[in-house]
């Protein structure tokens, strides 16, 4: 079977004069669709420079990124990034600001009436129809990610990239937003991948953990299988021995194999 | 605004006492001390400015009373000028008119170098902001060109144009433009990379990125530019004007000069003060409505 997603050999170089450090070194990956698959690592180990290859942000030196067998190298809607600081526009209201991707994207295939009914069917989705009309300077942190979330599902992907989207969270509004995401997946069957630096996060929303050595030159160390049936109930997962075997395993990984040395 | 604070204060002031002993209906005390706050507001606003101009006002008369002195003192300005402070309508033809014309010929030629000024300036600010190489070839021709004086600029002008007319609005344009390009190129170069990424994934053309992202994103930058660029117009239209003749306030300025009417030359200069602070504060306050929520969070 063709992978769904595949990166292919990946390098990335970042030149700057006559110095150039190589972040990125031999990366292979292959996700299939629908899959949930979380990437880990210290920070500085490159990830999100990885995730930018994949929306087209960044290219990547040597190597290339296949979507459905064809090559992507420049960013678009079929690869939505949900981005760590939000990265809502201030001046439009939640409503506008999921409307400027729907009237993009489906500019030529919905009717105006259409295209609105599906941006409120997507705030719905992140329960927000509530605040639709509210600037995101008015709105909480939380709120902010959900309105992000939503306005990267409306835009149909077909890989939905996660960049820390939890990471500017407190810890309760983070555990909500997760049960959030992990709902929306079940639902809709997206195909995700998602930096992160929250080993439970990591485990308890993925289907596979990839984990990052440490950088310059990070590679993909090990892929973690999480076994864990779907849907997943946080509390009974906290005494399930698959789940702290994962667990113990990834920190295992981070902490004892790949410690982090200290401004290498 | 100010008359009715004044006239609210001494009526709040007596209703406050029973209000305070008493306090049978919940409602009246909360409005009634709501009118007594937003009063003395407004009053710690409005009455320490007028006091100041008052003083100097009295300093002033006094200075200029005395036999030989060479200005008018306020009471004198005011007897010469009444006929044209409370008729700034006649038109009597050629340049004897009220100082209604002369203020609307000068905020004619403003308005329009000014409006020119915006547009290709806000288009120049952008094409630097945005692009490095326009920024390298531009950025020092205009750090050159912005020192010089606007009255420079004038007989230039004259020559290239040969008409007063288009000479006083080229100056306002090359006046108000500086500021306005420096300001929306900085405003532009500040476009957080958030933004942009959002544009590249939503797939923006350049046409629907200038004016979904870079317009709004960089707007209060812009309007810093677009105000001081108003500032500096007013400024150089009246100074323009003094040499172009014809009708206009600066004109009208030179004219009472030359004829010894150094009355009128105060009241113009009271109403030259007054337009420029309007024009401020109506640019201000377009900034505020426009970039309402634009202020990043």
């Amino acid at each position: 079977m063709t992978p769904y997603l595949k990166l292919d050999h990946v390098d990335k170089v970042f030149t700057r004069g006559k110095v150039s450090s190589e972040v990125l070194k031999d990366i292979n990956l292959n996700l299939g669709k629908g899959d949930y698959v979380s990437i880990i690592g210290h920070s500085g180990c490159g990830k999100s420079t990885m995730l930018n290859i994949i929306a087209g942000l960044t290219r990547a030196t040597i190597g290339g990124v296949i979507l459905e067998g064809r090559e992507v190298n420049s960013p678009g809607p079929d690869r939505a990034v949900v981005f760590q600081n939000h990265s809502l526009l201030p001046w439009l209201t939640v409503y506008q600001n999921v409307r400027l991707g729907v009237d993009k994207v489906f500019a030529k295939t919905k009717s105006r009436a259409e295209r609105d009914e599906w941006t409120m069917h997507n705030l719905n989705l992140v329960q927000m129809t509530h605040a639709k009309d509210k600037r995101p300077s008015e709105i909480s942190g939380g709120m902010k990610q959900r309105v992000g979330i939503a306005r990267a599902l409306a835009m149909e992907p077909k890989v939905l990239l996660l960049d820390e989207p939890f990471g500017a969270l407190d810890a309760l509004t983070r555990a909500h937003l997760q049960d959030s995401v992990m709902a929306l997946h079940q639902k809709l069957g997206n195909t995700i991948v998602m930096i992160t630096h929250d080993v439970d996060e990591a485990v308890l929303l993925s289907d596979r953990i990839v984990m990052m050595t440490n950088g310059p030159s990070a590679t993909i160390g090990e892929v973690l299988d999480v076994p864990l049936a779907r849907p997943r109930q946080r509390l009974e997962l906290a005494s399930n021995p698959v789940y702290l075997d994962c667990r113990k395993r990834v920190l295992e990984f981070l902490y004892e194999r790949h410690k982090f040395v200290e401004a290498a | 605004m100010n008359m009715q604070a004044i006239k609210t204060e001494p009526a709040t002031a007596l209703a406050k006492p029973p209000v305070a002993s008493v306090a049978l209906s919940p409602k009246q005390p909360v409005s009634f001390e709501r009118y007594a706050k937003m009063a003395k507001e407004t009053a710690a606003r409005v009455i320490p400015p007028l006091i100041v101009v008052l003083l100097l006002g009295v300093m002033w008369e006094l200075l200029c009373r005395r036999t030989g002195s060479t200005l008018p003192p306020p009471s004198k300005v005011y007897r010469d000028t009444k006929e044209l402070i409370f008729d700034p309508f006649f038109d009597n033809g050629g340049l004897d008119k009220g100082l209604f014309w002369h203020i609307s010929a000068s905020l004619q030629r403003v308005a329009f170098g000014y409006s020119l000024a915006a547009v290709v300036g806000i288009a120049l600010g952008t094409l630097v902001g945005q692009s490095v190489w326009a920024m390298r070839g531009l950025d020092p021709i205009f750090q050159v060109l912005r020192t010089i004086p606007p009255l420079a600029w004038l007989p230039l002008a004259l020559a290239a144009f040969r008409d007063g007319q288009p000479s006083a609005i080229f100056v306002i344009f090359i006046t108000s433009i500086w500021p306005i390009i420096i300001n929306t190129a900085v405003g532009i170069r500040n476009i957080p990379q958030d933004y942009r990424n959002v544009a590249a994934v939503v797939q923006l053309n350049p046409v629907e990125f200038f004016w979904k992202v870079m317009l709004p994103a960089a707007a209060p930058y812009i309007f810093t530019g677009l105000r001081i660029g108003i500032g500096l117009s007013w400024l150089a239209i009246i100074a323009a004007e003094m040499l172009i003749g014809g009708v206009g306030i600066g004109f009208f300025i030179w004219d009472a000069w030359n004829s010894s009417h150094m009355s009128e030359i105060i009241l113009a200069l009271f109403y030259v003060g007054i337009v420029g602070f309007v024009l401020d504060r109506l640019i201000a306050g377009l900034g505020k409505l426009v970039t309402h929520g634009t202020s990043v969070s």
